[in-house]
């Protein structure tokens, strides 16, 4: 189906799928609201389609909402074929918070300058975070809206258009027991229909290949988000030792003294290029590995409808057959049969498409973060090594 | 502030601060959503900021500004984040950072985090920062308190005893240790009489010390017997003597001054190795350099030294395991070059045991300290450490603490030999010199953290006298402060250098686990190119691995540890400060005793008792020397000590420059890796098709 794309506006915004849309429909999150412990989204349509009533439009939207319209396309029949886009994660402050209450601990223990600095350390993070949770929800949207069926559902439009609360609920307790009984079946479901060989040697070569690279894409972001968190510790501590060379330096106006207001000067600026570091590897790298995390469990979801259909199309012939050989409600098990074999072929038909066009898009993201993060990590270096040399100079030259 | 009725303000840019009261009933409204029962907890007072923190960070942390700017009386605190908009959008990941410093400046993120933290929370100063070392040390401290009397122990500084004996006295656990302690007491021949005794005495008993002490006797004729070369001032045994005995600073000196008239010329061929201290030792050992060095005046040696002229190079190489099991020690080859005729050749290498290094110590304390002199203190003994290197064989933490405590080592001989005074000192000669130096007694029991723990004691229990003291001299009142303000910086420098040190061996360890990791990815990446760019990438991030694990190396051998010495060596000018009030107590307390004689001849007068007038008049004359003489012992003392922390000063200087210098070339190099590795790495990542 996807060649009915039409290659018109390369949508740049998505950072960690490599989108093409075309003009008959953009969406992005232009706003953006923190209201305790909800995040409030401004999402901003154009469009040219004739199903929406302006050309240009924008409703609220809430992150319920958007698993609201995820799953309303994981529950649709029709869709069975096709890779569902992620789902956003919930918007997640916990780690700022954690590091806040940090500093309330020990601001007995600092300076009003280290306070103060740690405090601006804080709020850069959190907005960082902030970023990172509009940039999961507007990926998703994007990617919605470049997927050739998916951008027709009504239930996106809705979405899209209402401009009035949705009214979703989070599931109950009810619901979320349901949720995991129907996971629990789908794993073992899963296990089952993952031993059956497949005939096609494509599908069975994905099948192979998706479930390795989940488990080491799942380690590698574990693994990556580890030491960035170190990094940034280190980061911290850089900060706080410049803090403390300056009090030092202040303490008296001797030789000694300015030479520690130089070092702290200098470690003043280093430790931002390194939290910067922490910050573009996250971006850059951790955030990447996390959304192929997702990205590759939705592939393996598809592959999983596929093979339970395959499975289900094996029983319907085998029902013929034994229906066949009874003779004994053959009509019915002749349009079961039908049912099912068009349902497998369905599937397995844009599925392989999906599966084609999953891969392009990792290996064009791939390339993009790890060409960027070079770069980033080369400029990074590069500030750090010209401030390093010229604070050397003038170190050298006093002394 | 701490009102409790007031209602929890809701966080305010940094300019409106000072209204914070008042605009706290308006900043309630934004809570009233709410149910956290926080809510209408009291007050902006300092505990508050963190239950805030956790029950309503995104509203803290953005709501204000826009709730300031809306005027609107109603609030629903929100903030407006501008979020990517087309162009902005690609922003937001391409170059997220740039684009985070201008959210930043804007105004309405300015203050978007913790204003209710503005306020500061009175916290205790963590103890952990103000003495760390000690309390992991207590039983080594404790080692180093019970040591008897030994060879030059007649010397030993007053306050040093009083606090042991009151601090460790009944402490019996570490009776052990120190038993094992070989018994060569003194490095001298000396007659089997009397001392002997006291020291089998001690050995067998820690706690019977009044009992040693109370035979100055046997141990003058010890003291007697003895080297020449060693002339340890007598009178201070005898206050020693009793400072033993008691506990209370107070009693302590006018005790020890009493005892101290006995003993007065003694005293008095103390004040003169005082006046030259770096004299009278070398002049009764080494004829041919006691022509040189002495006539030289402290200044001119200063000044010989800063110019680098100072011919005297000491390395600490080879550490090596001596026996088997826990009784292996670490032996330090100690090679010196020089030029300097004191010595008998250029060249000479001895083997050294940790304990010796610490025997040189204690020595050189006992002589130097009393007068004023900075001796710089050996690093701390370590039971952990030791025992690890005892026991287990290669494991890479036992070497990173050989390695630490051979470095460690070196500094301190350097630091020693550096000082002039302390060159001059036929110990030290003989520690470098001597092929078989006599097992230093006691040593196993004295360290680092036991001497800083004692001269925390001590200036505790002096800290009285602070106050009666009444400062006259500016530069000392200041100097003091100074060095008290420094060391706390310095002890809290130090545990954020150590926990730097700790985050990057972490951060090591995590590149190397997260390289791995990237290698797996890439061998189950099925595009061929992408594959060969993660495996290219794991590569890049095992290097990275490596460049972390050296600047951690470079944190802590470079940064780490000199400021360890240094917070070592600041304890250790504390101490001068102190025995310069001491000296300033014993003049007052001399004062005192005059004014006593004085006004006990008045009564004799009064009651017209003749007989015994006679008497009185001689010990008001008695008195009045001493008086004369103790002012001058102070102002002797004084002057030394400036001396001391001038040159102190100066030294330091000197090594922060030279060591950060060199700490900040290590980062150098290690950005200019970084630069290579990623460069590498680009065409890589830009071949992926």
């Amino acid at each position: 189906n996807s060649d009915k794309l039409i290659l018109e506006n390369t949508n740049p915004r998505a950072v960690n799928v490599d989108l093409q849309t075309d003009a008959t429909l953009q969406v992005d999150i232009s706003d953006a609201l923190s209201e305790r412990d909800k995040v409030k989204f401004t999402v901003h349509t154009k469009s040219t389609l004739p199903n929406f009533k302006q050309n240009e439009f924008s409703v609220v939207r809430q992150h319920e909402e958007f698993i609201w319209l995820h799953d309303s396309f994981v529950e649709n029949e029709e869709y069975a074929g096709y890779i569902i886009p992620p789902a956003p994660p919930k918007p997640d402050f916990d780690a700022s918070r954690e590091k806040l209450q940090k500093l309330g601990e020990g601001e007995g223990s600092m300076t009003k300058e280290e306070f103060t600095k740690m405090k601006q350390e804080l709020e850069a993070e959190y907005l960082a975070i902030f970023k990172k949770t509009v940039a999961m929800h507007e990926v998703f949207l994007c990617r919605v809206a470049a997927h050739p069926v998916l951008r027709k559902d009504l239930n996106f439009h809705v979405f899209l258009e209402y401009n009035q609360d949705l009214s979703v609920r989070g599931k109950n307790k009810k619901e979320k027991l349901e949720d995991f009984f129907k996971n629990v079946v789908k794993s073992a479901d899963g296990v089952l229909v993952a031993g059956v060989k497949d005939v096609d040697d494509f599908f069975e070569h994905e099948k192979t290949f998706l479930l390795e690279y989940h488990n080491r894409v799942k380690d590698s972001s574990a693994k990556s988000d580890r030491m960035i968190r170190s990094h940034k510790s280190a980061a911290d501590d850089i900060n706080r030792i410049a803090s403390t060379l300056y009090t030092l330096g202040t303490q008296d106006s001797t030789d000694l003294c300015k030479f520690f207001l130089k070092v702290s000067e200098l470690f003043e600026k280093t430790r931002k290029i390194e939290a910067r570091v922490a910050a573009d590897e996250d971006l850059k790298l951790a955030d990447l590995l996390k959304y192929y995390l997702r990205e590759s469990q939705a592939a393996k979801d598809l592959l999983y409808r596929r093979g339970r259909a395959l499975v289900d199309y094996e029983n319907a012939n085998k029902a013929l057959d034994k229906a066949r050989a009874k003779n004994k409600d053959v009509l019915q098990a002749e349009t079961t049969q039908q049912v099912c074999c068009q349902k497998f072929e369905k599937i397995s038909e844009s599925a392989k498409q999906e599966l084609i066009d999953f891969k392009t898009r990792r290996v064009a993201a791939f390339r993009k973060n790890l060409v960027e993060l070079a770069e980033l990590e080369l400029k990074h270096a590069k500030g750090n090594l010209q401030l390093l040399q010229s604070c050397l100079g003038v170190l050298k030259g006093d002394t | 502030m701490a009102a409790s009725s007031e209602r929890s303000p809701p966080p305010f840019p940094d300019s409106e601060e000072p209204e914070l009261l008042e605009d706290s009933d308006e900043g309630a409204d934004a809570f009233t959503g709410t149910s956290i029962s926080e809510m209408d907890s009291p007050s902006p007072d300092s505990t508050r900021p963190p239950k805030d923190i956790f029950n309503e960070p995104p509203e803290d942390i953005f709501s204000d500004p826009l709730s300031n700017i809306n005027s609107e009386p109603q609030k629903k605190v929100d903030t407006k984040i501008p979020s990517p908009s087309s162009d902005e959008a690609v922003d937001l990941f391409s170059e997220p950072l740039d684009d985070d410093s201008e959210v930043m400046s804007s105004p309405e993120v300015q203050n978007p985090m913790p204003d209710l933290l503005n306020e500061p929370v009175e916290a205790p100063k963590s103890d952990v920062l103000g003495e760390p070392p000690v309390h992991k040390n207590a039983a080594r401290q404790q080692d180093f308190f019970e040591d008897p009397p030994k060879g030059s122990n007649n010397s030993s500084s007053s306050v040093k005893k009083a606090v042991s004996a009151e601090l460790f006295g009944d402490d019996e656990d570490e009776e052990d240790l120190f038993k094992e302690t070989p018994k060569v007491v003194t490095k001298k021949p000396q007659p089997s009489g009397p001392p002997v005794d006291v020291f089998t005495e001690v050995k067998s008993d820690v706690k019977v010390k009044p009992q040693v002490k109370d035979d100055p006797t046997d141990l003058f004729t010890e003291e007697a017997l003895t080297a020449p070369a060693q002339k340890p001032p007598a009178s201070s045994s005898s206050s020693s003597r009793t400072n033993g005995v008691h506990s209370e600073e107070q009693d302590l000196f006018s005790e020890a001054t009493v005892e101290l008239s006995l003993d007065s010329p003694l005293n008095d061929r103390k004040k003169k190795d005082a006046v030259k201290p770096s004299l009278s030792a070398p002049a009764a050992s080494v004829a041919s350099s006691s022509s040189k060095a002495p006539s030289k005046t402290l200044e001119e040696l200063e000044e010989e030294e800063s110019e680098d002229k100072f011919d005297l190079n000491i390395s600490v190489t080879n550490p090596e395991k001596v026996g088997d099991g826990m009784n292996a020690y670490m032996a330090y080859k100690v090679s010196t070059q020089t030029s300097l005729t004191m010595f008998r050749s250029k060249t000479f290498t001895v083997r050294r045991r940790f304990s010796d290094f610490l025997g040189l110590y204690e020595k050189l304390s006992e002589k130097h300290s009393q007068n004023g002199y900075i001796v710089p203190p050996p690093p701390e003994k370590s039971i952990l450490g030791m025992t690890k290197v005892k026991v287990g064989k290669e494991d890479p933490s036992s070497a990173e603490f050989v390695e630490r405590r051979r470095a460690a080592l070196e500094r301190y001989l350097q630091r020693v030999v550096s000082h002039p005074s302390l060159l001059q000192d036929p110990d030290v000669r003989e520690f470098l010199e001597k092929e078989e130096l006599p097992r230093a007694v006691s040593t196993q029991a004295l360290s680092g953290a036991g001497f800083l723990k004692m001269l925390n004691k001590a200036t505790d229990a002096v800290s009285k006298m602070t106050i009666k003291m009444n400062e006259q001299d500016v530069w000392f009142d200041e100097k003091i402060q100074d060095v008290e303000n420094e060391e706390q910086h310095m002890r809290k420098l130090h545990v954020m250098v150590e926990s730097l040190v700790n985050h990057r061996k972490e951060l090591s360890g995590n590149t190397a686990v997260f390289a791995k990791s990237v290698a797996m990815l890439g061998s189950s990446e099925d595009n061929t190119a992408l594959s060969r760019a993660l495996s290219q990438l794991a590569e890049v991030e095992d290097r990275i691995e490596q460049l972390h694990q050296e600047q951690a190396s470079n944190d802590f051998f470079t940064f780490s540890e000199l400021l360890a010495d240094y917070i070592r060596l600041l304890g250790a000018v504390k101490g001068c400060f102190d025995q310069r009030m001491k000296a300033w107590q014993r003049w007052q307390d001399a004062e005192n005793m005059l004014q006593k004689k004085r006004e006990a001849e008045a009564k004799l007068l009064w009651a017209n008792k003749p007989d015994k007038l006679q008497q009185a008049k001689d010990e008001i004359a008695e008195w009045e020397a001493k008086v004369t003489q103790y002012e001058r012992e102070f102002e002797r003392i004084s002057a030394t000590v400036r001396k001391e922390v001038i040159r102190f000063d100066k030294e330091k200087a000197r090594d922060f420059k030279r060591q950060i210098v060199k700490y900040l070339e290590s980062l150098l190099n290690s950005q200019q890796q970084l630069i290579k590795y990623w460069e590498a790495f680009l065409p890589e990542a830009k071949a992926i098709a």
